[in-house]
């Protein structure tokens, strides 16, 4: 699905949750995989708990750094009552993915619940395991590497 | 070659500023222009937060007044407040270099209007550069410096919230320029502006625009795509999510959208056989053309309003003036839990004062439950307005009038509203209080100059908010902690409402985001 095709990943939660930071992983993990990438996101309220979403769109080449409605092949949603405000944004079979997938595996630390999505993610990508690994131990300090790491693994053996 | 990195635009600009031998840039914060002088700091820049944009673009002009490069950081509104410094140094020019980086805000996502800054381009006669993505924002920054010192002349680089904030790759320049000396010339006829000499300035000025339009239309930065005979001109962001949109059309797109090319954007149009303009905000570039003689319709109007995307670039080349769909509402933001803020403005509820308000983090508290701000204008307005209100009002509603201001914006034109209050005092007095939380919160934490810290956090002088105001005569100052001491401030703010006497109530507190 990946050959000339725009690919394109929306998460979205509330401000506090690490979306900028997820997004910012991602993106990294994309362009250090050869793909032409864009990420778009809008700051300035995200710190006091209102509505964040940021767009990746990867590629051979992106144009407009924002996913048009009905185009996203992911829709990661962090915080489940946000789903309300992408009614649209999924493309027929495209794939949602919420914190739901935890139910059954729980995720050690709800902090990083960011970061268990981009492992979920990642089941679907064909991105190798090192890039994921790389940036993550590059993303975090040493005292929070293993709490994302696990974190990485839960989302991505919650969905296989 | 230089390493290919992941840029947002705001890093880009800094990236392309450093790489283009800028001295100095100073900036005042606002979203979505902020990241751009701390990335400039981060990567080895000298860079400096002004009181205000006015200040810091007076200060960028001196810096181009002695030879070397100048960045100037804002957001479009804050161009409202530099503009005093733009139009004249427009006459004036520079000996260096001098690029005001303003950033837009099309759709508001984070300001109180949506002007368009190729207005004031266009009214102050600079050249105006507006790049889509990361990497023009690289190249763009390099050409606005390059530009500014070939013609001695200011130049605008537009940005967007989409621009500023979204990240793609960038290649940086593999030459960077050499930075040459900044030494002082004598030029009183080019810089003091007295009506004999800004008589000949501004002659020099058209002079100088002609000249940049003829050097636009035949090596600007604009490039065709030959695509249909659909022709769609765009510039900046928009051009992308119309290429998005229309992959067959053919395109011109504009990198400089003032002066125009407008000899090559006729030329372009004349061979299609439909013509559109993709432009976002206000339709400068369709009235330019109209005007002259080019045949591209008007996009209905709601198109002016609000951020595009692709989807409504699609409507707006089916000439779909049907009304649109609202957004989905998301979580609006809030104060944060047990923001100091929060207390003064539960006062100013329990009590039903006029409140008079202002830009920050605290105009939050207009919103439900609180609804306890009733005017917010632009930076420093809680003051004049509150003192206007109180002159006219009738006697009990003058006294429940207060003006609210945060220690940033104070410092950036509160000391102006201050001088006002004591040298024209309303009959009832008035109150202003000033909400310190030691930094400046809204746009993520930046210093200002009574927070004494620089920039990069270094020590600096602190200016104390109730040292300035007793200075300027204000006879009744007091400083509370609004968390602990809510029922002092609220005693004594009830009391200075019922008396005529001018009042300035400090309540200091650092921000919860402050203190992490």
């Amino acid at each position: 699905m990946m050959a000339d095709r725009v690919c394109n990943v929306r998460i979205a939660g509330l401000g506090g949750m690490g979306i900028l930071k997820s997004s910012q992983l991602l993106a990294s993990v994309l362009f250090q995989s050869g793909y032409d990438v864009k990420k778009a996101e809008v700051h300035g309220m995200s710190q006091r708990g209102g509505s964040v979403a940021s767009d990746i769109r990867f590629g051979k080449e992106v144009l407009s750094p924002m996913i048009p409605n009905g185009e996203a092949d992911y829709l990661l949603v962090l915080a489940e009552d946000e789903l309300v405000l992408y009614p649209d944004a999924l493309r027929p079979g495209g794939i949602l993915i919420g914190p739901s997938i935890f139910a059954k595996t729980p995720l050690p630390n709800k902090k990083s619940l960011n970061v268990a999505m981009l492992g979920a993610l990642s089941h679907y990508l064909d991105i190798p395991i090192e890039i994921w690994t790389a940036n993550i131990r590059a993303g975090f300090p040493e005292k929070l590497q293993a709490v994302n790491f696990e974190a990485f693994n839960t989302g991505r053996n919650a969905v296989k | 070659m230089a390493e290919r990195k992941l840029m947002s635009g705001n890093e880009a600009v800094a990236q392309g500023a450093l790489d283009a031998g800028c001295a100095r840039g100073a900036g005042y914060p606002g979203t979505p222009s902020t990241e751009i002088l701390e990335n400039f700091d981060a990567i080895g820049g000298q860079a400096e937060w002004a009181p205000n944009e006015k200040v810091a673009a007076e200060v960028a002009l001196g810096v181009a007044f002695a030879g070397a490069g100048a960045l100037v950081t804002m957001k479009h509104v804050g161009l409202n407040v530099a503009s005093d410094v733009l139009f004249t140094a427009a006459y004036s020019g520079v000996s260096g270099a001098l690029v005001f980086a303003v950033a837009d805000d099309p759709g508001l996502a984070s300001s109180q209007n949506e002007q368009d800054t190729r207005r004031i381009g266009i009214a102050a006669g600079v050249p105006v550069i507006e790049p889509a993505d990361a990497q023009e924002a690289y190249d763009f920054t390099m050409l606005a410096f390059s530009l500014s010192a070939r013609w001695r002349i200011p130049v605008i680089l537009r940005l967007t919230t989409r621009v500023c904030h979204t990240a793609s790759i960038v290649a940086p320049a593999d030459a960077k320029v050499v930075p040459v000396p900044a030494r002082f010339v004598r030029d009183i006829p080019g810089r003091v502006m007295i009506p004999g000499h800004a008589r000949i300035k501004h002659r020099e000025l058209r002079a100088k625009l002609n000249e940049i339009r003829e050097w636009c239309e035949l090596e600007g930065p604009n490039k065709i795509i030959q695509g249909s005979s659909t022709g769609i001109v765009s510039a900046g962001v928009a051009y992308l999510h119309a290429r998005e949109a229309a992959p067959q059309a053919s395109f011109l797109k504009l990198g400089m959208t003032h002066p125009l090319p407008m000899r090559l954007i006729l030329s372009f149009l004349k061979e299609k056989s439909a013509g559109f303009v993709i432009e976002e905000n206000d339709p400068c570039l369709v009235e330019q053309i109209r005007a002259a003689g080019g045949d591209v319709p008007w996009n209905p109007d709601q198109y002016r309003m609000g951020e595009l995307n692709v989807d409504r670039v699609r409507r707006m080349l089916a000439r779909d003036p049907a009304p649109e769909a609202a957004l989905p509402k998301g979580k609006p933001p809030r104060l944060c839990a047990g923001c100091p803020h929060g207390y003064v403005f539960e006062i100013f509820k329990k009590h039903d004062l006029i409140v008079a308000g202002d830009i920050g983090c605290y105009t939050l508290a207009a919103l439900p439950p609180l609804s306890a701000m009733d005017s917010q204008i632009c930076m420093g307005a809680s003051i004049g307005v509150g003192l206007g209100l109180r002159h006219v009002l009738p006697e009990t509603e003058a006294r429940r009038v207060v003006s609210v201001i945060g220690d940033s914006t104070f410092m950036h034109s509160g000391l102006t509203g201050i001088a006002e209050m004591v040298y024209n005092p309303p009959a009832t007095g008035h109150v202003v209080v000033v909400l310190d939380n030691l930094t400046t919160a809204m746009t993520g934490q930046q210093e200002h100059p009574a927070t004494g810290r620089r920039l990069n956090h270094s020590p600096a002088t602190r200016i104390l908010i109730e040292d300035v105001v007793k200075a300027l005569h204000v006879p009744n100052v007091l400083v509370f902690d609004p968390v602990r001491q809510a029922s002092e401030l609220e005693a004594e703010l009830l009391k200075a409402l019922q008396s005529n006497q001018l009042t300035v109530l400090i309540a200091r507190q650092p921000c919860l985001l402050a203190a992490g």
